[in-house]
């Protein structure tokens, strides 16, 4: 049996680092985990047997966990048919497998590496891109801290030349993580990302983190703006940007699949941040989007604070939805 | 009662819609075809509503809408359908598109909901979630109140936390020249109550109060709230909600309304291809009305929320009434006047052109404008992109051209048209296409004229 078993191995792996980290985990989705899990819980309680009105229940809590109408009927599917063929009729082993197809959605048999691409001669290019409102600028002032950390010389070119405020904000992380911000007033955002290239190379740099303006993936004249932006960035760093990052607002809705299939079209989007994973909100999009799309989570938002953006680690998150449903199994209390 | 001849009627009363959006669409899409499938058969019986009832719960579904509001919306939707009056109908297509449209009237919040108007000033608070579009929302409304009804509004600096929220507002207010009142990074219940004084001394009629976003789970955030609407008592507090939230947005919504007396909500970025079925659960889960929309990034962007024109357009019947106000606002009646006359006359320019052109760029995006017509998806016109740069290339081969060719474009040949390409930058074939385009334009408006031209709806 694998994966379910794995989730338990991750928790019994105890360097200090690794607990830190599953708990960060654990913290941040408490209350994203509570209520999906109390339902899945509820509803193996309340079921004894396999039927019609298990399924739609289960369907129910999954659709409400926004993993997308499509993704949950196939995924629905599989289920009934293997519990056809493996002859399930227990409700507690049911749980492990739903658990196991979770998992199998989101892998889909391939090798998903979180590690990020950098360049080895020269400035590694990270581009910032999704629709207005979803935390573009602060996640490049979290991601800022992060690799200050790591003792690397970062620079952030302030790309959202439209809306009122967005230099500012940037210039705002700027301070906060002692890195310099190159912006110009009223310009083309390609001319500001050209003169941030060009002193990156100049200066040696080691990250430069690109914010762009927030638009909605309907725009034709805004989506162009960003080909272009594309363009200007790989002529004067060629093979750059080494990274393109969605960053989507983890309360997203079915829409987050149109967002990444018409970024996907113009840039090659190479990862989605989930932000504000700390509410109430399941980011369950980020399956549908996977298994439609391909494309993988790199980073999730946890918190407010800088340190709460944390790699993205999708035996963690699964384990984070599920764990009570896995504590349970084992008789332990959470 | 369902009267069949009534529903027809409807279809060709053209409602709604607006300027900027795709919202709803393909839901409307996945609606029509069950419609559409509907028509097909002879009566609605058990059967063939049970099929036709899983098509619109599954384009709900995918649209965001509540799972226990599909839920509901389907059974009731199934009930009518099998009333007696309906299942003795010989249209039960038109008789279930008038079912559809009732309920999703009522879902939507039934009679349209004003902003509330009491003494002086009229304070309003904004709240919501991290990037829901507070600060911008505010910005529009301030300058809807304005230009609508000609008020004064004050807008508040109380997001004292994200960087730069404060110069975000204050940047808008120079824009639209509206007063800001900040005191910095000081206390938002300190800076709303100063605000109010501050309005009342210099007469505003509104204040609206820019907050920080929170999540709904943050109590320390929400305590503050609590606090500015003790101390300076909104009459309304409007809950900023984006429209591509969703499964959660019951839980933001009830979290806030839990804490603090909502009036209203606002719903944005309704410009983005969202099928925005949030909208359709707000006030159905919680009775708190939409009152406004955002439709465009734009500060004149907001538009006020008629559930009926909304139902209307999900089911894919257009908007002509939302099209035609916000025509009557940015058009200049003379000019079009003028144009009109001349096209009736035969005698239509590539001056006339341009001046007409100029007129329809105020409309904003072109797509929107198409998507308003009736019967739009049907005739495949949704997903028509227009990029505003063509329009302007369009327009810049015009200008290239001398008055005298403007007036004659027959007498533009080719030594004519490679001045005018090397004019504006554009190619040759660039020019000859308009010119052509502009040939058939003529045609087109002399059958107009006599009409002979029929509209394909």
């Amino acid at each position: 049996m694998g994966l379910f078993d794995k989730f338990k191995n991750i928790f019994g792996t105890k360097t200090v680092e690794e607990q830190k980290e599953v708990d960060l985990y654990d913290h941040g989705l408490e209350k994203t985990r509570k209520e999906f899990n109390s339902k899945l819980t509820m509803l193996s309680k309340r079921h004894h047997s396999i039927d019609q009105a298990y399924f739609d229940e289960l369907e129910e809590i999954l659709i409400m966990a926004d993993i997308g109408v499509n993704t949950v009927m196939d995924f629905i599917d599989r289920l009934k048919k293997r519990v056809k063929k493996e002859n399930i009729i227990d409700v507690d082993d049911l749980r492990e497998i739903i658990v196991d197809e979770m998992f199998i959605i989101y892998v889909n048999n391939e090798v998903i590496s979180n590690k990020i691409n950098e360049n080895s001669d020269g400035p590694t290019v990270m581009l910032f891109v999704g629709v207005n409102g979803v935390g573009k600028t602060t996640t490049i002032g979290k991601l800022a801290a992060k690799f200050k950390e790591q003792g690397k010389k970062v620079l952030l070119i302030a790309g959202d030349t439209f809306r009122a405020g967005a230099v500012e904000q940037l210039i705002e992380w700027g301070h906060r993580t002692d890195s310099p911000v190159i912006s110009k007033e009223n310009a083309d955002p390609s001319s500001v990302i050209y003169d941030g290239l060009e002193e990156a190379k100049r200066e040696h740099y080691d990250m430069v983190l690109i914010d762009t303006a927030g638009r909605l993936q309907n725009k034709t004249n805004l989506m162009n703006e960003l080909d272009k932006m594309n363009k200007v960035i790989g002529k004067v760093i060629p093979g750059a940007p080494h990274e393109t990052f969605l960053v989507m607002d983890a309360t997203t809705g079915q829409n987050g699949i149109s967002q990444a299939k018409s970024f996907q079209e113009i840039t090659n989007i190479t990862g989605i941040i989930l932000t504000k994973l700390d509410g109430t909100a399941k980011g369950g999009i980020v399956l549908a989007i996977k298994e439609s799309v391909g494309i993988p989570v790199k980073y999730i938002g946890l918190g407010e604070k800088k340190e709460d953006l944390r790699t993205f680690d999708i035996e963690k998150y699964i384990y984070g939805l599920f764990k009570d449903l896995v504590g349970d199994q084992n008789g332990k209390e959470d | 009662m369902i009267k069949t001849d009534e529903t027809l009627g409807f279809s060709s009363v053209l409602l709604y819609n607006n300027n900027g959006d795709n919202m709803f669409e393909s839901l409307g899409e996945r609606l029509q075809n069950a419609i559409d499938k509907m028509r097909g058969y002879g009566k609605i019986t058990e059967s063939n509503i049970d099929e036709i009832t899983r098509e619109v719960r599954l384009a709900l579904l995918e649209a965001d809408v509540n799972y226990k509001v599909v839920k509901e919306f389907i059974a009731s939707v199934k009930e009518k359908a099998l009333g007696e009056e309906v299942a003795k109908s010989l249209k039960p297509g038109e008789v279930f598109v008038k079912i559809l449209k009732d309920e999703l009237v009522e879902l939507l919040g039934g009679e349209k909901k004003d902003l509330v108007m009491d003494g002086k000033p009229t304070i309003l608070m904004m709240v919501g979630l991290q990037g829901s579009g507070k600060t911008t929302s505010n910005g529009k409304l301030a300058n809807f109140l304005r230009k609508k009804y000609h008020k004064r509004p004050l807008l508040v600096a109380c997001d004292v936390y994200r960087p730069a929220a404060i110069d975000q507002l204050k940047q808008l207010g120079r824009e639209l020249n509206i007063e800001v009142y900040e005191e910095g990074e000081g206390d938002p219940v300190l800076i709303a109550q100063h605000a109010v004084e501050y309005a009342k001394e210099n007469k505003f009629d509104y204040v609206l109060i820019d907050t920080a976003g929170r999540l709904h789970i943050d109590e320390a955030l929400m305590e503050e709230l609590k606090r500015i609407n003790e101390a300076v008592k909104p009459a309304e507090i409007l809950l900023v909600v984006d429209s591509m939230t969703g499964q959660d947005a019951i839980n933001v919504i009830e979290g806030f309304n839990h804490n603090l007396p909502l009036t209203g909500a606002i719903l944005t970025k309704l410009d983005g291809d969202t099928r925005g079925g949030a909208a359709l659960s707000i006030r159905h889960l919680t009775n708190v009305p939409i009152k406004f929309v955002g439709v465009s990034e734009k500060m004149d962007g907001l538009q006020e929320f008629y559930p009926e024109r909304m139902a209307t357009r999900i089911l894919g019947m257009g908007d002509i009434l939302t099209m035609v106000e916000h025509a009557e606002e940015v058009i200049d009646q003379d000019e079009a006047m003028k144009s009109a006359k001349r096209m009736q006359s035969g005698k239509f320019d590539l001056e006339d052109f341009l001046s007409t052109m100029k007129q329809i760029k105020k409309l904003g995006p072109l797509e929107n404008l198409i998507k308003m017509l009736p019967g739009a998806s049907k005739m495949g016109l949704t997903n028509v992109k227009i990029d505003p740069k063509e329009m302007a290339h369009i327009e810049a081969i015009i200008l290239s051209m001398t008055p005298e060719e403007r007036r004659h474009p027959e007498i533009i040949k080719a030594s004519r048209k490679q001045r005018i390409a090397k004019g504006c930058g554009r190619d040759v074939s660039e020019v000859n296409r308009l010119l052509k385009q502009f040939e058939q334009m003529k045609v087109m408006m002399k059958k107009m004229k006599n009409g002979n031209l029929k509209l394909p709806f």
